[in-house]
């Protein structure tokens, strides 16, 4: 699995197994995974839901402890950490989630939400505390005087995603999981946080991992985009590339099944067959085949491996449409 | 248009009385659906779309005062007696909501709903309520009909479900069908698939539609005309390829470049639109959208602009300075 590699990686993710036991059965939501991000980078993770895509963002942080695989963050194998050693490495990594206000305690004031992180961590000097809350809250755009003392519910979506994203600022951490930053917010605020969040990673020097379902949004913001169905990667490619030539079938299918602002383009007739199988009895060989059209025995029989179909770009399929 | 006119709302209004003092969440809407055509209502959260379309099921909250008339059929749903209008929801007049979950009752079984569905309007007997049952659930494209009648709505997931209430709504061959963002809470293949399920049998039926999205994307292909409501009021209304071809709102056009498009460079800076809605019960003088409008001079804080004809008696907007240039679509 050396093909997606770059040459000096922040993330390094080698064939990573997640499972959940359901009763005496199991969840297949992320099946030997393996991928790389370089420093600077901005990875976009795609797929439906049940694809496996939070799953991944939170073995990465081992809140969820992967069955096998490993997973190494700026040289160190995060699997192997215990305790303090993984929190200390955690403060490098933080987390945006899809629904900001419930990530906000409603009872707390954003000043003490903002500090909290810095409190875990131990910085013990009030002073010093303040002043970082206030620089987060300034890097994002919200007056600090104005917000530290009043609660949640005073604000907007859009506000209390600012406000999260300060938080997750606050210990100027390497590396940020973006996990469906904007999918809870109205088009205009989505523009607004977007924006926000690309300047932020110029200012902090920050590499994303940016995991949302639409891919209009994903191409916006990343460097690499990387598809996912039912727990396994189908196809791994620079944003471009992958959105004007995209190998795996389902890549293509996602593309087509994006509705389009222009009336001249007619919505193509049924694009997208079916749903998505139970992560929980996957289809064997190519998880994707019941809902492909270039599906054959082989696919039945055969799971398929990421392979090189161009410069840069990697499909996990027997019959890859370049 | 040739099509006759189906529904028609006319100076319609609706107030919600809150602590804060009163909401206006619909300010003097007027909009017509000819039968067999759809009408495509856009804006954000709070733009008052769920509102305007609660108003003409006649289903607002019971604090909700509302002025105007919504004329249905040539009967006026704002006057009409509950017992005839309990009639006319779910036979003429249908619904389908964003979440399926929510407007599917949890412990009744899907073939229970459907049944008692079509028991309550079309009086028909058991048998042939549930042969019909079948025969609808297979219309929307659900596999095994006959074993789904027995299973609950939590067995199904989230696009098998809506399909479940489209076959509700549709069971009865409604004249009119209020889709509510029918597809906001579903996955992209599977928002196309419901799209054009909806379109297919709406075509089939020759039934009228209002299609409620936040989506641009959405109505542009799969409606005739467009109104796009801002802070309660339309404030631009057109015919679909009228208005992709030459929006003259600079909200219109500000909501649609702030869509990430799919063919433009990553890391391209979004056109965002600064600030935020309004709050709806600190009412705006002037043009609600002037503060976060970029064209916005003198008058529009001062005066509402009315929602007027200008080139085309068809095409309709609320602007003091419309967009001159053709907008839309990035040459």
């Amino acid at each position: 699995m050396q093909q997606i590699s770059s040459a000096d990686p922040l993330l390094k993710v080698d064939n990573l197994v997640v499972e959940y036991p359901v009763g005496a059965r199991t969840v297949h939501a992320v099946s030997g995974v393996s991928l790389e991000i370089a420093r600077g980078e901005t990875l976009g993770l795609v797929g439906e839901s049940g694809c496996g895509k939070p799953t991944l963002g939170r073995a990465v942080l081992q809140l969820r402890k992967p069955v096998s695989g490993q997973v190494v963050f700026d040289g160190h194998d995060l699997t192997a950490m215990q305790g303090d050693t993984l929190r200390k490495m955690r403060r490098r990594v933080q987390l945006i989630f899809q629904d900001p206000i419930a990530s906000l305690n409603p009872r707390r004031r954003i000043g003490d939400i903002i500090a909290e992180p810095l409190v875990i961590s131990g910085v013990k000097d009030p002073e010093k505390r303040k002043r970082l809350v206030c620089d987060a809250l300034t890097a994002v755009g919200l007056d600090p005087e104005l917000v530290i003392g009043r609660l949640p519910h005073e604000f907007s979506g859009g506000q209390c995603q600012r406000i999260c994203i300060a938080r997750a600022l606050v210990l100027n951490p390497d590396f940020i999981i973006c996990d469906e930053p904007v999918s809870a917010l109205d088009v205009s605020i989505r523009a607004q946080i977007l924006n926000l969040l690309e300047e932020m990673k110029g200012r902090y020097g920050l590499t994303l991992l940016f995991i949302a379902h639409d891919l209009a949004v994903v191409k916006a913001v990343s460097d690499r985009v990387a598809v996912m169905y039912l727990g396994r990667l189908c196809e791994v490619g620079p944003s471009e590339q992958l959105f004007a030539r995209p190998a795996h079938p389902y890549t293509a299918l996602l593309i087509e099944a994006i509705p389009m602002p222009d009336p001249d383009v007619r919505p193509a007739e049924s694009v997208a067959v079916g749903e998505p199988p139970s992560p929980i009895a996957p289809p064997s060989g190519c998880r994707f085949r019941t809902r492909c059209p270039r599906a054959d025995q082989q696919c039945v029989t055969e799971m398929p491996e990421l392979r090189r179909v161009a410069t840069g770009q990697f499909a996990a399929c027997h019959h890859p449409l370049i | 248009m040739t099509d006759r006119v189906l529904l028609s709302i006319e100076n319609v209004a609706v107030d919600l009385p809150t602590p804060r003092g009163n909401l206006r969440a619909v300010d003097r809407v007027d909009l017509k659906v000819g039968a067999g055509r759809t009408l495509g209502i856009v804006g954000e959260s709070g733009c008052g779309k769920t509102m305007l379309s609660r108003a003409i099921l006649q289903l607002l909250p019971k604090k909700a005062k509302l002025s105007g008339r919504v004329m249905f059929d040539g009967q006026d749903l704002v006057s009409l007696d509950p017992e005839k209008l309990r009639k006319l929801r779910g036979r003429s007049l249908a619904v389908v909501f964003q979440d399926p979950m929510t407007s599917l009752n949890p412990v009744l079984t899907i073939g229970t709903q459907l049944i008692e569905t079509l028991q309550e309007h079309l009086e028909l007997d058991a048998n042939s309520a549930k042969k019909r049952s079948v025969e609808l659930l297979a219309a929307v494209g659900i596999p095994a009909p006959e074993q789904r009648l027995t299973q609950y709505p939590h067995q199904l997931s989230g696009g098998m479900r809506q399909r479940v209430a489209i076959a509700i709504a549709l069971s009865c061959e409604p004249k009119l069908l209020i889709a509510d963002e029918p597809t906001t809470a579903l996955d992209v293949t599977i928002q196309a698939q419901i799209l054009d399920l909806l379109a297919r049998e709406q075509r089939r039926r020759h039934m009228a539609m209002i299609l409620i999205t936040h989506d641009l994307g959405v109505v542009a292909g799969r409606t005739d005309e467009v109104a796009v409501m801002y802070a309660g009021r339309v404030v631009e209304r057109a015919p679909t390829p009228a208005l992709f071809k030459k929006m003259r709102m600079p909200y219109t056009e500000a909501l649609l470049a702030a869509i990430p498009k799919i063919d433009a460079a990553p890391h391209t800076l979004l056109p965002a639109i600064s600030g935020r809605p309004p709050d709806p019960t600190r009412p705006i003088k002037g043009c609600s959208f002037s503060p976060r409008c970029r064209y916005a001079a003198g008058q529009c804080h001062t005066e509402k602009p009315p929602l007027a004809a200008a080139e085309s008696p068809a095409h309709q907007y609320a602007c003091f300075h419309p967009i001159e240039i053709a907008a839309g679509v990035p040459a």
